[in-house]
């Protein structure tokens, strides 16, 4: 089957030789000249303390200082869906490594010599450090003006709580449901915070010049909404959002961790304090472990309910996120996993209560997979356990329950068409389920684990994405849109996505990271959403100008519209064979007439794309009546492990993940995506952690003490399979997969182990030193 | 206080002045306008910073510049003098690589294991790319460059 020339091949990346030269550039590749100045931040030692006072006299006397700034010249609340944080804290801090002030000098070594005097009086409060803590008796308030917060129109923040939103989702009769089922099963899973360790750290840098004008460089996935935020936070000052610009390079990692808006606000801010001097703000490793968003923990309590010919009846999902001192985005994440949290299964009865809790720990945010990881680890942990009660494989008890198209969602909409069934028979066949294998060495068990995974983009519902394309003298083009190359191939699948429509080949389509001043709105590279959202509106940007070509031709050439169409980059006719007109001759130059005259100029496409059937407005009480998901990726995947009884360690003979794309617009990108998410995911289970001691502090803020994979960690073997199920309002059929490729990774190494041992680790990381200890205790007993 | 130093930076004689304190992934970026060697976590635990040094990988994040006197160095930028190498197109074709910012560090450590290896196997391969965090490709990526290129 040949139905297209460029989607579905696997094109060489168009960010390909930018990068592999080293030629890329990233915020601290770019040169700002000799009047660059630097700041280091003052940052809090205490999790939660009030600020008495502030004392800069002796760092201001340092040779070198410019500027000294702390909260009070930016008194300003802000926040993506709920304005909770601060540009610097301003009455109290709230985590460890807060920033309280910042020192801005001519080099960064001044800088760092003179952040170390500043001296920050603070009286100390009793810290709260768990989701336990922060909802028990009379608990101590981490935002006591909470209900006096602005915040999207879907949040229920609780009022005199350190609840700063709660999901709740209801559907039928979970306790009548309960009562008819042959079996319950009632348990509590319980998963810790995770960096995202990618390899580029945070860095902005910002300049106010003369005129009034406001430029930030970041390294962000969310160049629009952080000129927004800018704008919006800055207001005070005067600015309007013509006035702020934002200039992203390449992003070298992001997987949420650059969404949104974290420290790149301070080099906004810091720049209105130094009008005329760019100044640059890089974050160390440790501040980038400790002062971006994390992912959030949480303590899942679950209770499903099932019948002995294996359907299950009900499920009450009980959520409780640490969400960290400030929500602005982490809120969300919140939201997504509540609405969600059935996982893809088909439940007539459900209660979902998903509170997002503040503590004292650093802001908890966006992380790939948004939520989903965290609950799935319980939820397919739970699945498993089930079958097992019943007698039922695991796998024939997920098929029975796996939810199909048409289905009911939590909020009421209709499951969009899916492949997950496929999905489900051919990881089966993949990993040989059913199939029991023995080690050859006595001291080691085989187990295998299965795990279906969905996730759908959480967004505004009026998230929107856009595209302008314009043609070069030689046909060759170049398209603007404002998604963000974080190493996925976004850039290059959008390519093949125009090159599809305008038989240009992708080799002459230069597609390139964002200017807000030059390139059009995207909402953020998040949620998995851009190959569909903005590949939408390429698509559209691509018709568009094809549009205007078959428009100029007719009249010009007096051929008629309907009979026209593009190939190898010529306009060519269906019923005048001898017909071909290069673009290349006309696209810029026009058509000239017999009597010298031009009809055409230079074709500009413009594409937009807003999905307008999503609503996030629904009950608060049961989320019934919106749309907020605008549809599900879903997939299944397994894992066969090795484990060492003595020493826990385990290693990965085989991992396989099939993940429905809808279309994959370039199969060795969606296999990338996979081979390198499932990994990121595996290392989360294995050994990933972040370690607080008892007074907050991060204690593990390195790679040596946060291990993250190196290439010795890998599985011998990873089978990526991709499954094809159109989606109907996707570009050519596509629908997202980035995040989904590591949301699976928890529950099937969990099954694993059981499958091995008999043991069920309800709490992650399962670490070797976990399971030598059950495997100790289990004989033991 | 500045120390005059003199050393081979991609087959070209460099002399510059440094200070003792001054580190080599300092000065190469800051100084002399190589930006190829990044700066992940200046501890030595990433390997973003790698660049040769008498042919051998380390990481300049752990070097003072004042070491290198009369030493070669050589950064990605460097081995480029022909055009890509056979090993950076086989980097291309595998898409053994996302963000592209471990990407200088990985393609100098196997570049220095063909040099020594003309023919690695997988766990050779992944032998000298374990000092060369990616938190993107999973790795397999990169070792199917290599392994390609060499069979």
């Amino acid at each position: 089957m040949d139905e297209y020339k460029f989607v579905g091949k696997s094109s060489v990346r168009v960010d390909g030789k930018v990068k592999i030269s080293g030629t890329a550039q990233f915020i601290d590749d770019l040169d700002f000249g000799p009047n660059l100045l630097f700041a280091e931040i003052v940052e809090s030692k205490f999790a939660h303390a009030i600020i008495n006072s502030i004392d800069t006299t002796e760092a201001e006397k340092i040779p070198g200082v410019v500027k000294i700034v702390t909260g009070k010249d930016f008194p300003f609340r802000f926040g993506l869906y709920m304005h909770d944080r601060y540009i610097f804290a301003q009455d109290r801090v709230r985590f460890v490594g807060e920033q309280v002030a910042a020192v801005i000098a001519r080099d960064a070594v001044t800088a760092i010599a003179a952040a170390k005097l500043v001296k920050v009086d603070y009286t100390e409060l009793t810290p709260v450090l768990s989701v336990q803590q922060a909802l028990g008796d009379s608990p101590f308030l981490i935002h006591p003006d909470l209900k006096d917060y602005h915040h999207v129109p879907w949040f229920f923040p609780q009022t005199d709580s350190n609840v700063a939103h709660l999901r709740k989702v209801r559907n039928g009769n979970v306790e009548e449901a309960f009562a008819d089922s042959d079996f319950v099963l009632d348990d509590v899973y319980t998963v810790p915070r995770y960096a995202h360790c990618a390899l580029e750290v945070h860095g902005a840098v910002g300049l106010l010049d003369h005129s009034g004008r406001l430029t930030v460089w970041t390294a962000s996935q969310s160049p629009h909404t952080q000129r927004h935020l800018f704008a919006e936070a800055l207001a005070p000052l005067g600015f309007q959002h013509k006035d702020v610009r934002v200039i992203t390079p390449f992003v070298g990692g992001g997987f949420g961790g650059k969404a949104g808006v974290s420290m790149e606000i301070l080099g906004a801010a810091l720049a209105t304090k130094v009008k005329g001097n760019p100044v640059k703000i890089l974050w160390s490793r440790a501040q980038e472990f400790y002062n971006t968003y994390q992912r959030q923990g949480v303590v899942a309590r679950l209770k499903v309910g099932v019948k002995n010919d294996g359907t299950i009846t009900a499920l009450e999902h009980t959520l409780y996120w640490d969400a960290g001192a400030y929500v602005e985005y982490g809120a969300n994440v919140v939201n997504a996993a509540g609405l969600s949290a059935t996982g893809p299964y088909r439940i007539p009865n459900i209660k979902i209560d998903s509170y997002c809790v503040y503590t004292n720990l650093p802001p908890g945010g966006p992380y790939r997979g948004f939520g989903y990881s965290e609950f799935l680890f319980g939820l397919e942990s739970h699945i498993n356990e089930l079958a097992k009660k019943i007698k039922m494989d695991p796998v024939e008890f997920r098929k029975k329950n796996a939810i199909r198209e048409g289905d009911r969602l939590t909020y009421g909409a209709k499951m969009n068409p899916n492949g997950l069934m496929e999905a489900i028979d051919k990881v089966a066949k993949e990993i040989e389920w059913g199939k029991k294998e023995t080690s050859s060495d006595p001291n080691k068990v085989i187990g295998k684990g299965f795990s279906l995974f969905w996730k759908a983009p959480a967004m505004p519902p009026n998230a929107s994405s856009s595209a302008f394309l314009k043609f070069n003298e030689d046909g060759s083009l170049n398209i603007l849109v404002s998604g963000m190359e974080i190493g996925q191939g976004y850039l290059t699948v959008l390519a093949q996505i125009a090159a599809e429509v305008l038989s240009v080949p992708v080799e002459k389509i230069r597609v390139e990271t964002p200017d807000t001043d030059r390139n059009p709105y995207e909402w953020q590279t998040v949620a998995s959403h851009v190959t569909w959202g903005c590949g939408n509106a390429v698509k559209q940007a691509a018709e568009d100008a094809r549009e205007q070509i078959f428009d100029l031709i007719e009249r010009a050439n007096g051929k008629k519209r309907e009979e026209l169409y593009l190939e190898d980059e010529c306009v060519r006719s269906k019923v005048e064979k001898d017909f071909s007109l290069p673009l290349k001759n006309f696209i810029i130059s026009g058509i000239q007439k017999e009597d010298g005259t031009f009809r055409g100029g230079p074709i500009i496409g413009r594409g937009m794309f807003m999905p307008e059937f999503a609503s996030a407005l629904s009950d608060p009480e049961t989320s019934q009546g919106g749309h907020p998901n605008v549809h599900y990726t879903v997939g299944a995947a397994a894992v066969k492990i090795e484990i060492d009884k003595q020493t826990g360690k385990v290693k990965i003979p085989k991992v396989v993940l099939a993940v429905d794309c809808g279309k994959a617009i370039n199969p060795d990108l969606v296999n990338g995506q996979i081979t390198g998410g499932i990994l990121q995911g595996i290392a989360t289970v294995l050994y990933e952690d972040m370690r607080f001691d008892d007074k907050g502090k991060l204690i593990n803020a390195n790679f040596s003490d946060y291990k993250i994979p190196t290439a010795m960690d890998i599985p011998d073997l990873v089978v990526p399979i991709i499954i094809e199920v159109a989606q109907p309002d996707g570009p050519y059929g596509a629908r997202g997969m980035g995040e989904h490729t590591m949301i699976p990774a928890a529950p099937i190494i969990a099954n694993a182990v059981e499958d091995a041992l008999g043991i069920r680790i309800k709490s992650m990381p399962i670490t070797a030193e976990k399971i030598a200890l059950a495997v100790k205790n289990k004989s033991k007993n | 206080m500045k120390k005059e130093i003199s050393f081979l930076l991609n087959s070209e004689r460099r002399t510059i002045d440094v200070s003792s304190s001054e580190i080599l992934l300092e000065v190469l970026r800051d100084r002399l306008g190589l930006n190829s060697p990044k700066c992940g976590c200046d501890r030595g635990d990433c390997g973003t910073c790698s660049v040769m040094i008498n042919g051998k990988t380390v990481r300049s994040c752990l070097i003072l510049a004042i070491e290198v006197e009369d030493q070669e160095v050589v950064t990605l930028e460097g081995i480029m003098q022909n055009g890509l190498t056979p090993l950076q197109e086989s980097f291309l074709k595998h898409n053994s690589f996302q963000c592209g910012f471990c990407t200088p560090g990985v393609i100098l450590s196997t570049t220095e294991l063909l040099a020594k290896n003309p023919h690695p196997n997988k766990e050779e391969i992944q032998e000298a790319i374990a000092g060369n965090l990616c938190r993107c490709t999973g790795y397999s990526p990169i070792i199917d460059a290599v392994i390609d290129l060499v069979k």
